[in-house]
């Protein structure tokens, strides 16, 4: 091929890479609904994930509330709206902290753990071995892990968010001495369960099939080999943070923009 | 690990991550609020300016909530802002009732305070409150003081 020609030849080796993932990604989904008939490979697979992941979460959201009581407290007070600090340190925690840090997290306890998963499953020709068996690896292996992955990331976030807010109480008030009731009554009055928490959520869920669909099309994509597993672990974290932070700016701006 | 014990530790974190969702909508949303009003009766109200009234925001009565703002949207007869109020069911009020759109603070919320009147007629389902009054749009008010002052200081000179 001439030389001319390379740029041309990299795009359309993009756009089939393109192709390939979203037709994956459809595939994993309706395997995935497809899967609720195993319930029990889902529900071990709930376990992995999700209960596995729920230390670091709760440990983590319940330091970051802290560190916005501490910081929120010490901004808000020369306003002299000290009061203010649990509807900011909730809006901050239900609106972007907590399906983001959430999602962050996961990429790196859970999704790194899927892709190694699957990768040393495709490195040791267990994925081969079922395909000579007629079973189809990614209803068998993949979908199961992707429906548990997308179940427990707003659960998980949902936790990390409660926690937070627990931890922001802790700071403000316990330690600091924020009146409790305008602790609470300024949160009730500003935060919206449908405009904030809903939308959360919602957030939390996108970045729970992001997460979920970088893990497993790249351990399952991996090269077979030690160092093929190891790259593609690097990989996941590395892609499925910098997709959660570009996809949490677009849901921000058509999530937000009206208020 | 035993079957059963998988099943009880996802059980639990499944139920552990719903509980945080009902804590964050009802404890730290406020859910319990928008729901908790009860059955309501709606009223509606004119007013030629609305200021920054929004819906679902406080229907007051004595500082107490009585009811929320149900819609907002502009009559192109009249060229005024119907407003249509839901008050709840348990409060009634006289036919003569007034209604005007308060900021709580300087610079905080609007809402729609409501002043009852004497009327031995009550208010029922889409009545409409005629007593109405404006919000303070402080551009006019500042306007209004300007040319105040210097109506004042014309002659003198």
């Amino acid at each position: 091929m001439s030389r001319t020609l390379l740029p041309v030849a990299w795009l359309l080796d993009f756009v089939a890479a393109t192709g390939r993932a979203t037709r994956f990604f459809l595939r994993l989904c309706w395997l995935a609904l497809a899967s609720i008939r195993r319930m029990r490979l889902v529900v071990d697979q709930v376990h992995f994930i999700g209960n596995y992941s729920l230390s670091i979460i709760l440990v983590s959201g319940l330091l970051i509330g802290f560190v916005l009581g501490l910081q929120g407290y010490y901004t808000l007070r020369r306003y002299g709206s000290e009061e203010a600090l649990g509807l900011l340190v909730t809006l901050s925690l239900v609106r972007e902290l907590g399906p983001v840090v959430t999602a962050l997290l996961f990429a790196g306890r859970a999704g790194t753990s899927l892709t190694a998963e699957v990768g040393l499953m495709k490195a040791g020709e267990q994925i081969d071995a079922m395909e000579m068996m007629a079973v189809d690896p990614v209803a068998r292996v993949l979908a199961p892990r992707f429906l548990a992955a997308v179940f427990a990331m707003p659960l998980l976030a949902a936790l990390f968010s409660a926690l937070g807010v627990l931890g922001g109480y802790l700071v403000g008030v316990a330690m600091i001495g924020v009146d409790p009731g305008a602790f609470w009554s300024q949160m009730q009055s500003g935060v919206d369960w449908l405009a904030d928490v809903g939308n959360g959520v919602l957030k939390s869920i996108v970045f729970g099939f992001t997460v979920a669909f970088v893990a497993l099309f790249v351990g399952y994509n991996a090269q077979p080999t030690p160092e093929g597993v190891a790259r593609a672990t690097t990989t996941t974290v590395v892609s499925a943070s910098l997709a959660i932070l570009g996809l949490d700016f677009i849901l921000t701006a058509l999530m937000f923009s009206s208020t | 690990m035993k079957r059963s014990g998988v099943d009880l530790l996802v059980g639990l974190f499944v139920l552990l991550g719903f509980a945080a969702l009902v804590f964050l909508a009802l404890r730290a949303g406020n859910m319990s609020s928008a729901v908790g009003l009860g059955p309501t009766y709606t009223t509606i109200a004119r007013f030629d300016n609305i200021g920054g009234l929004k819906p679902r925001a406080a229907v007051r009565s004595a500082g107490v909530v009585v009811g929320r703002v149900e819609s907002i949207r502009f009559d192109d007869q009249s060229y005024q802002a119907e407003v249509s109020l839901a008050l709840d069911q348990r409060y009634k009020f006289p036919k003569d009732s007034s209604v005007k759109i308060l900021t709580s603070g300087l610079l905080g919320e609007q809402y729609i305070g409501l002043v009852p009147g004497g009327d031995d007629q009550m208010l029922a389902d889409g009545d409409r409150i005629t007593l109405t009054q404006s919000a303070v749009v402080l551009e006019n008010l500042i306007g209004q003081f300007l040319y105040g002052r210097a109506a004042e200081g014309a002659p003198k000179q």
